[in-house]
């Protein structure tokens, strides 16, 4: 077992990042087909003579991916190269249908970009530049199943199976120049930087950015060089990174990797490894001294990509806030504590929040509706929240009522759960569920009445100023009333008939 | 009835002297009697050729308007996809396969209401300029059946020749529609690049495929051409601009006050003699039509084929990968316990002939990294040299002459153990292809010194194809009235079937 301590690794080395992220674009149709691109179909079911690689078919580049990758190049404050260019990277692998991806090579579409990271360090928060040297476009792979053996790998199989739905799903691969600097904080860098991007992508709308379902990947590259030295050491590429906490995971494994073999005097090999998520660890996957050549050469069945100055300009315009601006914009304005902050981005639910309070809703009220029981309804029923059939306009209008004693925050949540429940409108479900504050003090004098008729040791107690024995006599006349009468005027209408009013 | 140009049985299916099914039964007969000999077809689709000439006969029977070429058969390249109707490309590797989707030609042609009686014979993926590398067999040249007919489209420009069509579809990559119609006395275009959709054409080399029209007479091959040309969204490299009016072109074939460059580079040593000569003549017969000859230089068609043999392999190398066994076509070697990888390799062994694996090789090795700037780098800017050179040349001249081919039709089994000798076939074609352009061969009689027939090969600007259907027709006119019948009247009998 490992000896060396990630302090140790980090007192004598300084890690050298390169972050390779792809992303699945969310268009409705495959990069250079028409064939759908839904998540989960039975297999082989979205594919056509193109996407099959048939003799004689021919690619159509999918006009929105481009647009969708210059939005991207735009967000990520990349130059958008006037002139660019598909290639076709060739190989055989029996889940690529061409045995060629078309790719771009030396031409991308975008170049040149930035992302400003913000972590937490020992002496405060802290911002890192992390510089992007590419934005390009390209199509997936088909996936393969490999059946038998013990690996899951194609290696001891005992037979494969094909699924082409994936094939031809529009990628966009970001590549970033390397990252120096980032010292001991390269894990967090490294995880916020995907975070960013993550977020970035979402607000742009451009891919569904799932990390568990793979439209979002991110693959590693590390290497260590001593401190002070200026000379880059060996790296290695970390695939198969399935999560935010798999980035700084890997990162971290792989620094003490190097550093263990640097200390004995070995060399890091130059090679891809894969994550594997049970472990932490990396394990050796094929090696780049073998590296396959690719033999690019501009795809001539694609004419270049020439995007029109306007039409990028016009994109510019339409770029959405930044959404790490945009957080720290929102949780001032509502005066959200960081906790909250933080609970409310990981429930995502901060759209529909704001949402929520554009139609006038109070940010706290709202804030607390989405992040408390609606995100435990739907938790119960395993749905995202934006699944639900509850809208930021049927909330707002709830916390109105609540607002004007209309509802009781009790009330409400049966009005939520009917909503949610496909019952209609909150008007709707009130109407329909007979459910209103019971208003009229003689009904609720009665109750109360009783209620003391039926415990009068208890009311003893609070005409004696036992104050909190007033709950168990309320709780009677709530049940009476069915929940439906405002606990603070039973209360206060309860302390009044047993002399205790103006306490 | 068989020998008849496809404008004049497009005439007598209109009047109503025949029917498409009576016209189309002909030349399934002719096909019967001479295919043995020629082996101008890899499959022949009785049925579905008859069902369509029916569906014509019953369309024209309701009046319907029906285009020029409606009811009139044709010869289909085995490298267009034609659905449900099998596919090889000449090829084992996809022995067997039937396409579930219509090329873009195809679809074009079958909404003219054109009869497809089959697949014609053809160079393993379009490879070569014999016909000689078809997986199954050469096609025969109805010339003299000991030679080969011209590839890699041999097979359709042997059906025109043996009458067993009218009409013919081929591909050109780097002459395969010209130079079998100059060998063997009939017409074929390649058009500009991009005026015909590449969409289910089975690529060999992307950036020069091109499939074009072939027929018997000018005029038909333009009615053909206009048939099947035009902007396609399925093919990104399809040009969307009007196509060429080339049956226009074709029927008035005015050239007075036109330019015709000769290409210096493209004539002279290598050329056989009476290639030259009947070159000479046709130059002779165009003057007395009304135009003017003038000399014209491409210093830089000296490297075309050079630059070709590595643009064209690489290319191949990358769209011939497709064929692993996995999704279509032929599977070898899948017993228990085999790898894909295995599978792959044995497959392609198996299902690949030598010129195709050649190919392959040259082009692996041309754009592997290291290499490639020093071959596909520099073909690529060889060909801008030859792109410029023409530009230049179309400056001085509308269009440009040289004889299609060096030679005639040379004897089968004569240089298939001599690759370099077989690709200096291409010298003059080749050109065309590098630059995107229109050319076309027609034929300007027979060598005195063999009795062969002799292709003369016209080339225009991009989209400009209508000019070489202009001097097309002019040459054929007065070819005509020269010879006083046809070319292919003066064939020899087909091995004693007239």
């Amino acid at each position: 077992m490992s000896a060396l301590t990630y302090e140790d690794v980090i007192s004598k080395y300084e890690p050298v990042l390169g972050l390779e992220v792809h992303v699945e674009l969310n268009t409705n149709s495959k990069m250079f087909c028409g064939c759908s691109t839904i998540f989960g179909a039975e297999p082989n079911t979205q594919t056509c003579p193109v996407c099959l690689a048939m003799p004689g078919a021919l690619p159509v580049v999918n006009e929105k991916a481009i647009e969708s990758t210059i939005l991207i190049g735009l967000a990520l404050n990349c130059s958008i190269a006037p002139f660019s260019r598909f290639a076709r990277k060739n190989y055989f692998y029996p889940d690529m249908p061409k045995n060629f991806q078309i790719s771009q090579y030396d031409e991308p579409i975008c170049v040149n970009g930035y992302v400003d990271v913000e972590i937490e360090t020992d002496e405060g928060p802290q911002s890192f530049r992390i510089e992007i040297e590419r934005v390009h476009m390209e199509e997936d792979t088909g996936k393969s199943l490999h059946v038998g053996g013990s690996t899951g790998r194609i290696h001891g199989a005992d037979y494969s199976l094909l699924d082409y739905n994936r094939a031809g799903i529009p990628l966009v691969e970001i590549v970033t120049k390397i990252v120096p600097g980032t010292g001991k904080y390269a894990p967090e860098v490294a995880k916020a930087y995907v975070a960013e991007l993550r977020d970035i992508l979402r607000a742009l709308g451009v891919s569904d950015v799932k990390m568990e379902q793979g439209s979002l990947r991110c693959d590693a590259n590390v290497s260590l060089r001593l401190i002070g030295s200026e000379v880059l050491g060996t790296r290695s590429e970390t695939k198969n990174v399935n999560s935010l906490r798999s980035v700084e995971r890997a990162i971290r494994g792989e620094m003490i990797r190097h550093a263990e073999r640097l200390n004995k005097g070995e060399k890091v090999v130059q090679e891809t490894r894969h994550f594997q998520e049970d472990t932490g660890l990396t394990r050796s996957g094929r090696s780049k001294e073998q590296a396959e050549d690719y033999r690019y050469f501009p795809e001539p069945d694609l004419v270049p990509v020439v995007p029109d100055a306007q039409w990028i300009e016009k994109l510019r315009a339409g770029l959405p806030e930044r959404p790490s601006l945009r957080r720290k914009r929102l949780q001032e304005q509502w005066s959200v504590p960081d906790k909250e902050m933080a609970a409310m981005i990981n429930a995502d639910v901060l759209n529909i929040v704001e949402e929520t309070v554009l139609l006038g809703a109070d940010p706290t009220k709202a804030r607390s509706w989405w992040l408390g029981e609606i995100s435990r309804l739907a938790n119960e029923k395993d749905v995202a929240i934006t699944a639900l059939a509850i809208t930021a306009k049927d909330v707002a209008e709830i916390v109105s009522l609540v607002a004007q004693g209309e509802l009781t925050d009790k009330l409400a949540r049966q009005v939520v759960e009917g909503v949610i429940a496909g019952e209609g409108t909150p008007a709707q479900v009130i109407s329909a569920r007979g459910i209103k504050v019971v208003n009229d003090d003689s009904a609720l004098m009665a109750a109360i009445e009783s209620a003391c008729a039926a415990q009068p040791e208890t009311a003893q107690k609070v005409r004696d100023g036992h104050l909190p024995a007033a709950g168990a006599l309320i709780g009677i006349v709530m049940k009476e009333t069915k929940g439906q009468a405002d606990a603070a005027r039973v209360r206060e209408l309860l302390l009044g008939h047993l002399g205790q009013s103006g306490n | 009835m068989i020998k008849n140009s496809a404008a004049e049985m497009s005439a007598a299916l209109s009047s109503g002297a025949t029917t498409s099914v009576a016209l189309t039964q002909a030349h399934l007969d002719r096909i019967s009697e001479v295919d043995g000999k020629v082996h101008a077809f890899l499959y022949v689709d009785t049925q579905g050729a008859l069902e369509q000439a029916k569906k014509i006969d019953d369309a024209r029977a309701r009046g319907e308007k029906l285009g020029p070429l409606a009811g009139v058969p044709l010869a289909l390249k085995d490298v267009l996809v034609q659905k449900d109707v099998p596919t090889t490309c000449g090829s084992k590797i996809l022995e067997g396969w039937r396409p579930p989707y219509d090329s873009t030609v195809v679809t074009n042609l079958k909404s003219a209401g054109v009869v497809i009686l089959g697949k014609t014979n053809m160079d393993e993926f379009a490879m070569g300029s014999s016909t000689e590398n078809s997986a199954y067999g050469p096609t025969h040249n109805p010339w003299d059946l000991t030679r080969i007919p011209g590839g890699s489209g041999g097979g359709s420009s042997a059906a025109l020749a043996a009458f067993e069509a009218p009409l013919a579809i081929g591909t050109d990559t780097g002459g395969s529609i010209r130079q079998p119609a100059a060998v063997t006395g009939t017409v074929g275009v390649k058009p500009t690049y991009g005026g015909v959709s590449r969409y289910g054409l089975v690529a060999f080399s992307s950036s020069l495929d091109q499939a074009g029209p072939c027929a018997r007479t000018v005029l038909d091959t333009a009615l053909l051409h206009e048939v099947i040309a035009g902007h396609d969204p399925k093919d990104s490299t399809s040009i969307n601009a009007p196509v060429p009016q080339v049956v226009a072109a074709a029927k008035s074939g005015d050239v007075k006050g036109m330019k015709i460059g000769v290409v210096k580079e493209l004539n002279g040593d290598g050329y056989q003699a009476g290639v030259r000569q009947r070159f000479e003549e046709s130059l002779e017969l165009l003057a007395k039509a009304g135009a003017e000859i003038v000399e014209v230089s491409a210093p830089n068609f000296e490297y075309a084929l050079a630059a070709y043999y590595l643009i064209a392999p690489s290319e191949c190398s990358s769209n011939l990968a497709r064929f692993d066994a996995m999704r279509y076509g032929l599977r070898v070697g899948d017993t228990d316990g085999a790898s894909a990888e295995s599978v792959m390799n044995m497959t392609r062994e198996v299902g690949f002939g030598r010129e195709v694996k050649r190919r392959i090789l040259l082009g692996t090795y041309a754009l592997s990294s290291g290499y490639y700037d020093a071959y596909y780098g520099s073909a690529q800017k060889v060909r801008t040299l030859i792109t410029q050179d023409f530009n230049k040349a179309f400056e001085k001249c509308d269009v440009m002459v040289s004889p299609t081919c060096p030679t005639t039709a040379f004897k089968i089994g004569e240089k298939a153990d001599d690759p370099l000798a077989m690709y200096l076939n291409d010298i003059a074609t080749i050109p065309v292809n590098m630059a995107g352009i229109g050319g076309m061969s027609l034929p300007s009689g027979v060598a005195p010194e063999d009795g062969l027939p002799v292709g003369f090969q016209i080339m225009s600007p991009v989209m400009q194809d209508q000019r070489m259907y202009s001097v097309g027709a002019a040459l054929e006119a007065a070819l005509l009235s020269k010879w006083g019948a046809p070319l292919l009247s003066k064939a020899p009998v087909l091995g004693g079937v007239a």
